[in-house]
């Protein structure tokens, strides 16, 4: 189900484990804001799916909480990019999440009821731990940036809130 | 002038009997939430304290008990509950399940 997601992550967090000497493959301050900003829009899509589509009044909950969480989190990116005059830069790793989560798309929406429900958690505790890897393993180090640095460290502390909820939906579905 | 002053006195002084009688009076303990943290984490309260959240995060958040109180507290804002029993409990959020608090609440 999230096979997808995870290549695109694995994919950037690799770059993030290369050597010093290929600093360049590093993303910058205006990549990192446009992958930060993709990943939340991503979630708000999946979410709106799951609003939609779901029955099940935890997993309708669990969705409204990640549409309202990174859309107020994504507001306050728009401002600090507006506020540094930087100008979100599309880039491969971007591309790869939008790829790969229109595909996971695709697939939920072949599912309905429990099955719907289940595959859209599961995809939803993967999604934020491997946004979270990214985050703490490549995005925070590579900022050079303070106060998108800091944003993306709550940013992290908010998801990894998300990824424990979303396990707790999980075990709750079983 | 003189008496005035000293009628003065007296009230003062009566207010402040009134006051030291009285048993000790409910407080308001703020607690700060800021980039998920309940700040002070842990503290202690009596029955009857009001526990206050002031929120100044961008996104809700609650403290909650397992099977007991559940408050919200939207976005730069605020959220209240009265201690109505004793005990020591821990409460979270349900939106971020990995900010913690604790309460030591007595009788």
């Amino acid at each position: 189900m999230f096979t997808r997601y995870t290549v695109a992550l694995a994919a950037l967090l690799l770059v993030g484990a290369a050597p010093v000497s290929q600093a360049a493959d590093k993303p910058t301050d205006p990549q990192i804001a446009h992958i930060a900003y993709t990943a939340g829009v991503l979630d708000i899509e999946a979410a709106k799916q799951a609003i939609k589509t779901s029955k099940n009044k935890e997993v309708v909950d669990f969705a409204k909480d990640m549409e309202r969480d990174h859309e107020a989190v994504n507001k306050q990116a728009l401002d600090l990019v507006k506020k540094l005059k930087v100008k979100p830069e599309d880039n491969a790793t971007s591309q790869a999440l939008t790829k790969a989560a229109k595909e996971e798309r695709a697939k939920l929406a072949k599912l309905k009821g429990a099955a719907f429900d289940k595959a859209y958690i599961e995809n939803e505790v993967a999604y934020h731990k491997q946004v979270d890897g990214a985050l703490e393993t490549l995005l925070i180090p590579s900022a050079s940036n303070a106060e998108l640095k800091s944003l993306l460290e709550t940013g992290l502390k908010i998801f990894q809130g998300h990824e424990q909820h979303a396990e707790h939906v999980a075990g709750m579905l079983k | 002038m003189k008496a005035g002053a000293l009628d003065q006195l007296a009230w003062l002084a009566m207010l402040a009997l009134t006051f030291a009688a009285a048993p000790a009076t409910a407080a308001t303990i703020q607690v700060t939430i800021d980039r998920l943290v309940y700040s002070p984490a842990s503290l202690q309260a009596k029955v009857g304290d009001t526990i206050e959240w002031v929120n100044k995060d961008v996104v809700a958040h609650t403290a909650t008990v397992k099977g007991g109180w559940d408050v919200m507290i939207p976005p730069k804002s605020k959220g209240q509950v009265t201690l109505k029993t004793a005990g020591a409990v821990d409460y979270f959020c349900r939106f971020h399940p990995n900010m913690k608090g604790h309460l030591d609440v007595a009788p």
